[in-house]
């Protein structure tokens, strides 16, 4: 049975709830999410968890059956990446849980707001190495913002309150509620808490009055100065405070990985990506800076190359971050302010008026002419980054694009240029593989009007394919764009550079005829080899009303460049030929 | 690497130990020893740590730890003047005959011989660490069978210089 991606989003009126009345805790769980305005749950079902599934028999809510609960989990990511919303996701004990794992991990190194629920064994098995037993909340506490084991269903209601307060307040994160059978089944009156009430959580942070002063005080009489603004100000929404806050004070901005779309990539104060494959310009910034302001940024060793105190070696280093633990974590700071980046912001923007920065700005877009992102363009072959120029140049960089890890990776993050907040969706902190296709599906589902593109490669794109069920089953219309050079591409780069070209386990020739896979799943495939191919098959793609799967067969041995190897500085970058 | 004695307020629920010994391991620090017990308020309990590190490491712990949900402040005790105090009991080799001479060890540090068998006794002493060091020196040369420690609870001192917060 085909079900349109337009059923998934058709708007259904909340069912009533009836409060006071004796319900399962199934039941309650389900009632809990319906208050949270909770729509789509990504899942998939299994023994510890049929309460909750006959539940949900039925019921208001859209489950989206992945075929695997890593796809359900990713899928809740870039679903919450895409809105800013919860994600949910469920999975049975056991094997279930486990595969949660790698997403809940994504999620926390992203700070990315998800609420997972798992069925545990019924609490008389607990601890008897039951069938289907994991300690998962036990597993999870290195990698979740907080989890909870419901002893007691009478519990449940301000657990579920709580989790979601937990996951989308302060630094977001995942919350983990894991749930014994014998708690699903048990009944208790239904009640929902009003308010959430844990002790010493700072759930927002408005810097004071002196600390914005401060702030300000110490930015004025900079002469060149940046901002590198991080994913705290997609996670803050305050994409439109730092326009407002570098138009004002003329400063440049370098956008993290993290926080690419954050600020408009076309912006003529936009320098673009930092760090060990970023541009020419936002290293040559850091380096030179005399003032360098990290906004919702972590400073970590994609950026500072591990050597964080040759890190911005003329600058004072200015930092806000919502999270206190991250100020003078990786570097030395000159001021710091613990806050949320949006209200900083706000309260700075008043106090603040243009810099002396002309010279400065003018010194970069020289730099930025002389030194663009580039690469060599030779006859009959497909170059990756000509693959992604197209995407950027057909979408106008309006597009929802989504990636695995790797070299097409960084040639989206350095090709695209995003326009919107949440636009790019991509597993920064934890390099997850296999991340990026699912992750458009719930990006898709979220944004059902918006094209939405997968860039995968080739061997990330075999660790979670299976979930081109789903693309057809619910006819999801996300664009799957592999760029195949037939190896895993970023670890041959290495080999090349530092293995001294001791290519080792990277050949993925064997993989499957992906055209012919996605026909198999009844999705539409597609084949280029050549860039007059990718111009009429990515066309044609478009066009399509429905998922499309395109092998692009990309030129085997290119690399990614600029460069910074692991252990040198910034001002040691190989720029690559012309 | 400096010695640092913190303590931490937690909520007393199922596996908030787990928690803060996981945090700990996470975040590359040794725990050197640790008590956990009732504190002044019903439903908290209070964690002393011993730990090392300097102090930009200590303060990035502390901020880590105050992350933790169930954790309700964390305190950097070392950073003031403080009481410190350990218990250890110490099965040492000696005879009942040999009673007299042991007391005259134990009285000075205020430990009291608490058990005695006909080859083994057992020493309780409590003080800060150090002086439980002294003490098991002495002992030493008797033979210790069996040692074992409570690690340290501690709190400030109720005089402590201005300007000396040491809580996240």
């Amino acid at each position: 049975m085909s079900v349109e991606i337009a059923e998934l989003n058709s708007k259904r009126s909340m069912p009533p709830i009836q409060f006071g009345e004796e319900v399962s805790g199934a039941e309650t769980l389900l009632r809990c999410l319906i208050l949270e305005e909770v729509e789509h749950i990504f899942g998939y079902p299994g023994g510890a968890v049929l309460p909750i599934y006959d539940s949900l028999y039925g019921s208001y809510f859209k489950h989206i059956l992945t075929r695997h609960e890593q796809g359900a989990i990713h899928a809740a990511d870039g679903y919450a990446r895409a809105t800013g919303k919860p994600g949910v996701c469920i999975a049975t004990s056991g094997p279930g849980a486990t595969n949660l794992v790698t997403g809940i991990a994504t999620a926390q190194m992203d700070s990315v707001p998800l609420v997972c629920i798992t069925g545990n064994v019924a609490q008389n098995l607990i601890g008897t190495d039951a069938f289907q037993e994991a300690n998962i909340t036990g597993i999870t506490i290195p990698i979740t913002k907080h989890s909870y084991f419901v002893r007691d269903v009478r519990d449940l209601p301000r657990i579920v309150k709580e989790a979601f307060h937990i996951a989308t307040t302060g630094r977001p994160g995942p919350v983990l509620i894991d749930i014994p059978k014998d708690v699903a089944n048990a009944k208790a009156p239904f009640y929902y808490p009003e308010e959430v009430n844990i002790r010493a959580y700072r759930a927002s942070l408005v810097p004071s009055d002196e600390e914005v002063n401060t702030f300000v005080k110490a930015i004025s009489s900079a002469k060149k100065p940046v901002i590198l603004a991080g994913g705290g100000i997609i996670a803050a929404g305050a994409d439109k405070e730092l326009l407002a806050f570098a138009e004002k004070t003329r400063i440049p901005v370098i956008n993290t990985f993290m926080g690419l779309g954050g600020f408009p990539g076309v912006h003529e104060l936009s320098l673009g990506m930092p760090g060990m494959h970023g541009s020419y310009t936002a290293n040559q910034a850091i380096l030179q800076a005399d003032c360098v302001i990290g906004l919702g940024a972590r400073f970590d060793d994609r950026i500072t190359m591990g050597r964080t105190k040759e890190f911005a070696p003329n600058a004072r280093i200015v930092h806000v971050d919502i999270d206190p633990a991250e100020l003078g974590k990786n570097v030395a700071t000159a001021v710091t302010v613990a806050g949320d980046v949006k209200s900083t912001l706000q309260k700075a923007l008043p106090l603040v008026s243009a810099c002396d920065s002309q010279a400065w700005i003018d010194q970069l877009k020289e730099w930025q002419q002389q030194q663009p992102y580039k690469y060599k363009k030779e006859d009959g072959v497909l170059k990756p980054q000509a693959v992604i120029e197209l995407l950027y140049n057909t979408t106008e960089g309006e597009a929802i694009v989504t990636t695995d890890v790797g070299q097409h990776q960084m040639w989206t993050a350095q090709y695209y240029k995003f326009k919107h907040s949440r636009s790019f969706i991509s597993s920064g902190g934890l390099g997850t593989m296999g991340f990026g296709f699912p992750s458009a599906i719930g990006a898709q589902i979220a944004n059902p009007d918006r094209t939405v593109i997968a860039v995968v490669g080739d061997g990330g794109f075999q660790m979670t394919n299976q979930e081109l069920a789903i693309v057809s089953q619910y006819n999801i219309p996300v664009k799957v764009v592999i760029l195949n050079n037939q190896c895993l591409g970023m670890v041959r780069q290495w080999q090349e550079l530092f293995y001294d070209n001791r290519y080792s386990e990277i050949d993925l020739t064997c993989s499957p005829d992906f055209v012919k896979l996605a026909e198999a799943y009844g999705v539409k495939g597609l084949r280029a080899s050549t860039q007059e191919e990718a111009e009429r098959v990515w066309a044609e793609a478009l066009e399509h009303d429905g998922p499309v799967v395109i092998d692009f067969r990309v030129a085997p041995a290119e690399n990614v460049y600029p460069m910074v190897a692991s252990g040198n500085t910034l001002d040691q970058m190989e720029l690559g030929e012309e | 690497m400096q010695r640092h004695t913190i303590a931490v307020l937690v909520n007393d629920q199922p596996g908030v130990l787990t928690r803060v010994a996981t945090l700990f391991g996470q975040r590359g620090f040794n725990i050197d020893s640790i008590t956990v017990g009732g504190s002044e308020e019903a439903g908290l309990s209070r964690m002393v740590i011993s730990t090392g590190g300097d102090d930009q490491q200590i303060n990035q712990l502390m901020k880590q730890l105050y992350k933790l949900i169930d954790v309700i402040s964390v305190t950097n005790l070392s950073a003031n003047p403080f009481v410190s105090r350990e218990l250890a009991l110490i099965k040492v080799s000696a005879s009942p005959s040999q009673l007299a001479e042991l007391n005259g060890i134990v009285e000075p540090f205020r430990a009291a011989i608490v058990d005695v068998g006909p080859e083994s006794l057992i020493i309780q002493v409590t003080g800060d660490t150090e002086k439980i060091d002294a003490l098991l020196i002495l002992l030493q040369s008797y033979g210790v069978l069996e040692l074992t420690r409570t690690g340290s609870v501690a709190m400030t001192r109720s005089i402590v210089p201005a300007d000396a917060a040491a809580t996240v």
